[in-house]
């Protein structure tokens, strides 16, 4: 569904180093790294927000793609639930996680940092993408929610090609079916 | 109240349910300043219509339809954008009257809100808006939501997404110079500003968030129509009184601005 191709991805000037892996269905790849080594910036390459300095960057025919930043907008201010967020998003056609369904009929702009994370991250992947880009996910997650995300995510791999960037190996190891380290195919 | 005020009175309740309702989406884009800048060309627009003995409708439609164009053409959002535009419909709105047979009067009637000259023409046009733009806000605002929170989403699926962003600021230009042709400019502010900034605050969900917008808008509406009427006050500032002095009650001036978590 996703294939890389010694991928150098940046801005004005190449950030990541040359990477080279696939992500099919049914797979959930973490991608490793150092901070600053240009996980998150590769992700935004396959996008088309970040900048292709060298190589390739391949996807399947009509791959829609589902993507979470790694700081989700968070409106000061906005009269809106959880249940119309996942409505506009066509992401209301599975269940939520039980911790998250009870909070839905709250304003988005009331629940906490954790909550809020779980909620966008659900929208993610309960959407109508097939390629799930999900960029530091358990930011401002406690360990339940770290566990209800890994559940989801689990939950969601078999109609999905999932690549999750993460600083926390652990959580890589828990969620992955393979991992990439992008420091190991630097030089 | 006497036939005289019946179609302006008509004319203005639907524009008191429209406008709030374009406002809540204006505001959640975080663009109720464009608001501003639009009125203020439609005003010109209007006034120069006018002076090309056109409808005052078409001159507001064109002009702020110009401000939209100018908007998209810019790279979207700005504030510097929409100061400019305001004072370019200032300029031009008094420099016009200055310099045409219309004079000062009408500049003032657009500016301080001439509800009770809006005939038949004005409430036919009203219509049309008001039946074009409330399918096209129920197709627009979950595209308009998702933009929003995950602006992305677009780019990444290649999406025709200048289909709803430009769908909107068409609408949002219809929809203001209907109010500055109908209710003059600081009136059609009044309404797409203060009650969409009330059911921001007070909304459980999106839904009763636009209740709330048409509700507070034709509720100081109908209030302000008659307060005009029974002190042969000006209706434009009698409406903005009437929102200012409805959001100092609410209470809601004394709350921080940012959300509660």
């Amino acid at each position: 569904m996703l294939r890389l191709v010694d991928a150098v991805a940046g801005y004005a000037q190449p950030v990541s180093p040359a990477a080279t892996f696939s992500v099919a269905r049914g797979e959930v790849v973490g991608l490793a790294g150092p901070n600053g080594i240009g996980k998150s910036t590769l992700l935004k390459a396959v996008l088309g927000a970040a900048r292709l300095c060298a190589g390739r960057i391949e996807r399947a025919p009509e791959t829609r793609i589902g993507y979470l930043p790694q700081q989700p907008v968070r409106l000061p201010e906005v009269p809106l639930c959880g249940r119309e967020l996942l409505a506009a998003l066509g992401a209301d056609r599975l269940a939520p996680p039980a911790r998250l369904a009870e909070r839905l009929a709250l304003r988005i702009d009331r629940l906490s940092g954790g909550e809020y994370q779980l909620l966008m991250l659900w929208a993610t992947l309960a959407g109508e993408g097939d390629l799930i880009l999900l960029d530091e996910p358990t930011n401002s997650l406690d360990r339940a929610h770290i566990q209800t995300a890994c559940d989801e995510i689990a939950a969601a791999r078999g109609q999905r090609a999932t690549l999750v960037v993460s600083h926390d190996r652990g959580f890589l190891e828990a969620v992955s079916t393979r991992i990439v380290d992008l420091g190991a195919t630097h030089g | 109240m006497g036939d005289l005020f019946v179609t302006p009175f008509i004319a203005g309740l639907l524009l008191a349910l429209l406008l709030p309702l374009v406002g809540n989406l204006l505001r959640l884009r975080d663009e109720w300043l464009a608001t501003l800048g639009l009125a203020h060309l439609a005003a010109a627009g209007a006034l120069l219509g006018m002076a090309a003995h056109l409808p005052s409708f078409l001159g507001a439609w064109a002009g702020a339809l110009t401000g939209a164009g100018a908007k998209r053409a810019g790279g979207g959002r700005s504030n510097s954008a929409y100061g400019l535009m305001i004072l370019a419909g200032w300029a031009l709105t008094l420099l016009v009257a200055a310099n045409t047979a219309l004079g000062d009067a009408l500049a003032h009637a657009l500016i301080d809100g001439q509800l009770y000259f809006a005939g038949w023409r004005e409430l036919v046009i009203d219509v049309i808006v008001l039946l074009l733009a409330l399918p096209a806000l129920r197709w627009l605002t979950p595209r308009l939501i998702a933009a929003r929170l995950f602006p992305e989403r677009e780019r990444a699926n290649r999406l025709p997404a200048w289909r709803w962003h430009l769908g909107f600021d068409l609408l949002a230009a219809s929809a203001i110079a209907a109010g500055t042709a109908t209710l003059g400019l600081m009136a059609s502010f009044a309404l797409i500003f203060v009650p969409p900034w009330l059911a921001f605050r007070l909304a459980p969900d999106w839904r009763r968030a636009q209740w709330l917008a048409g509700g507070f808008g034709v509720a100081g509406y109908g209030l302000a129509f008659a307060l005009a009427l029974i002190f042969d006050q000006p209706f434009g500032p009698v409406l903005a009184a009437v929102f200012v002095a409805l959001f100092g009650f609410s209470g809601l001036g004394r709350r921080p601005v940012s959300a509660e978590f």
